[in-house]
């Protein structure tokens, strides 16, 4: 049994057909992790007593014929609380924090039935590109194990990718699912902000986080986003409106769509011309299709990063006052007083990209910096966020890369931070302005995969879903399976 | 230089961190660079722009003033180093406890 070769739909009529049962898909899950992770190093924690329990118990109830989700296995990025599971967001703060409740996408895939295989890997709370800055191991490509996965969900997609569950969670704060997604060939989504409750996920930058869900397909992904979005009492963040189904319609194809092509994110000159030459010949297949390709500007597209960046640290220096050494967390041992408790602890607690990160925040907000930086890049906010909704006037979705290059070497980047915070200069506008955005496999150059990011409107993910749906079913892309082999 | 060692010492102070004697040379450059580039921001026109500062429009949000269960205090305290007579216990704070004081 091997995760790579089956959707979430034929999963299930499988179980309904009692073909497998839901312990079989567990213990084929643990058998290929057994496997693999030696050389892929997705996940960080296994709870397989509980996982097998709780297939025995969807086994002993009957599959529900109506409820998809039932009985499948899914890996949890270790940033989502998980009840009585150990969770460190990647860092020595948190080596042994067992949470005291389940956020509530755990609880809303309890719920449905869906059954948790253990933690993934991570940048340290979040905070990465490329999974290097976790403070416990490293996490390879799958498609070239000398390679990065992406970050800072990078376990989570390695573990798709390397057919250990058949879907994962993430969370995308600046990128982070949709580049492990484009750097594995899957499908990885951030939805509209507020869609998805933010409740136990451990915070990075509060008005950007999202939690999605990575795939191998766009229906799949759909439907698992189904599962975890709604509204939340105990995030005052998200969305009150009604509940949407994300697969209806998904079949209209893109006759007559409009779709746009923001200039700013093709850059010719770009270092790897087989990522443009990729979503181009995308960009032909849907005119092919019948939808109509407009140019279009976002013309301060390359304020993005300096804007992100110093909002996305201003908020995690805030959020991440909470690791004091007292109440949870690491707490250094060599202390003599309480201020001792504060500094030491965080001190040898975060890694060193964590401490940048809230070096740079706080320094944006202090007194005498916060108008030329913190206010300032609100305002470059407020700026990126009328450009996308003075091109959804006249487009239904964008349409361009993810990344400006394929999946780059371990190593390659990790002791140049600036040359990191580059990588993700196509994924983070999406996130200051708010608006949901699917990376989807379109191609490969040099033989990795290459990602398109197809962006709706606010809370218009069906739109999206549909658009990447009619690609997938005219391509195939999915045929080709990574290697779980090093590079040449 | 946007900032330089002594910024580099006071901020950390700020954000409750202590950077090692022998990183703060690194450690500054890399964060000068890292500000120099933020600071790309000078460049742009945001005269009368307001700031943005939340992920989609805000409003209030309210719920019934009634009480509800909450977590269980035994829970909470199941991730506390050290406990005394149901407190957390810390080494203490007068008495040459604060650095500050």
């Amino acid at each position: 049994m091997n995760f790579l070769d089956y959707t979430l739909e034929e999963l299930h009529e499988k179980l309904v057909n009692k073909e497998v049962t839901a312990v079989d898909l567990v213990e084929a899950s643990y058998k290929r992790i057994e496997e693999t992770d030696e050389s892929v190093g997705a996940f960080l924690g296994l709870n397989k007593e509980d996982a097998l329990k709780a297939a025995r118990e969807t086994d002993e109830k009957g599959i529900d014929p109506d409820n998809i989700l039932s009985g499948l296995p899914i890996g949890i990025k270790d940033n989502i609380l998980t009840k009585d599971v150990v969770t460190t967001a990647a860092s020595k703060m948190l080596e042994d924090f067992v949470p005291v409740y389940d956020a509530t996408v755990v609880e809303k895939l309890k719920a449905v039935g869906m059954i948790t295989i253990g933690k993934l890997n991570m940048d340290e709370f979040a905070m990465g590109g490329s999974t290097e800055n976790s403070a416990y191991k490293l996490t390879r490509n799958p498609w070239d194990l000398n390679k990065v996965p992406g970050g800072s969900s990078g376990g989570s997609a390695a573990a798709v990718a390397a057919g250990q569950v058949p879907v994962s969670l993430g969370s995308d704060t600046g990128g982070s699912v949709r580049e492990p997604a484009a750097f594995t060939g899957l499908v990885g989504v951030k939805p509209t902000y507020g869609r998805v409750s933010r409740y136990g996920l451990i915070a990075f930058g509060s008005s950007l986080d999202q939690i999605g869900p990575f795939t191998r397909t766009v229906k799949d992904n759909a439907l698992v986003l189904n599962a975890i979005s709604g509204y939340d009492s105990k995030d005052s963040t998200s969305y009150h409106g009604e509940t949407t189904d994300f697969t209806e319609g998904i079949d209209k194809g893109v006759k007559g769509l409009r779709i746009g092509v923001p200039k700013e994110y093709y850059n010719e000159d770009a270092k790897e011309d087989g990522v443009i030459k990729a979503v181009r010949e995308a960009l032909d297949l849907y005119e092919k299709m019948g939808a109509e390709i407009v140019e279009v500007s976002l013309p301060h597209s390359k304020y993005g990063i300096p804007a992100y960046y110093i909002i996305a640290s201003s908020e995690a220096s805030s959020n991440l006052q909470r690791f004091d050494g007292i109440r949870y967390g690491y707490r250094s041992e060599n202390v003599e007083s309480l201020e001792d408790i504060y500094v030491k602890s965080r001190s040898e607690g975060f890694g060193l990209e964590v401490k940048r990160r809230i070096m740079l925040g706080t320094f944006s907000l202090s007194s005498g910096f916060y108008d030329a930086h913190f206010k300032k890049a609100a305002q470059a906010r407020t700026l990126i966020r009328n450009d996308f909704d003075k091109v959804f006037k006249e487009v239904d979705v964008l349409v361009a890369p993810t990344t400006t290059t394929t999946a780059f070497d371990i190593g390659g980047k990790i002791d140049d931070p600036l040359a990191m915070y580059m990588s993700d200069i196509l994924t983070v506008p999406v996130n200051l302005a708010g608006v949901p955005s699917l990376s989807v496999p379109c191609g490969f150059s040099n033989d990795m995969p290459v990602g398109m990011q197809i962006i709706g409107k606010h809370f218009d993910e069906q739109m999206m879903y549909r658009v990447a749906y009619a690609f997938e079913k005219e391509t195939d892309h999915l045929s080709r399976k990574p290697s779980l082999k090093g590079g040449a | 230089m946007a900032i330089n060692e002594e910024t580099v010492k006071q901020v950390a102070k700020l954000a409750k961190l202590e950077i090692k004697e022998e990183d703060i040379q690194t450690f500054t450059t890399e964060m000068d660079s890292i500000i120099d580039m933020v600071e790309q921001l000078e460049e742009l026109d945001t005269e009368g722009v307001e700031g943005t500062y939340h992920g989609i429009s805000h409003h209030n949000v309210w719920r019934e003033d009634k009480a509800e269960e909450g977590t269980d205090k035994e829970a909470l305290f199941k991730n506390v180093k050290t406990r005394k007579d149901g407190y957390i216990e810390v080494p203490a704070m007068f008495d040459n406890g604060g650095s500050e004081a």
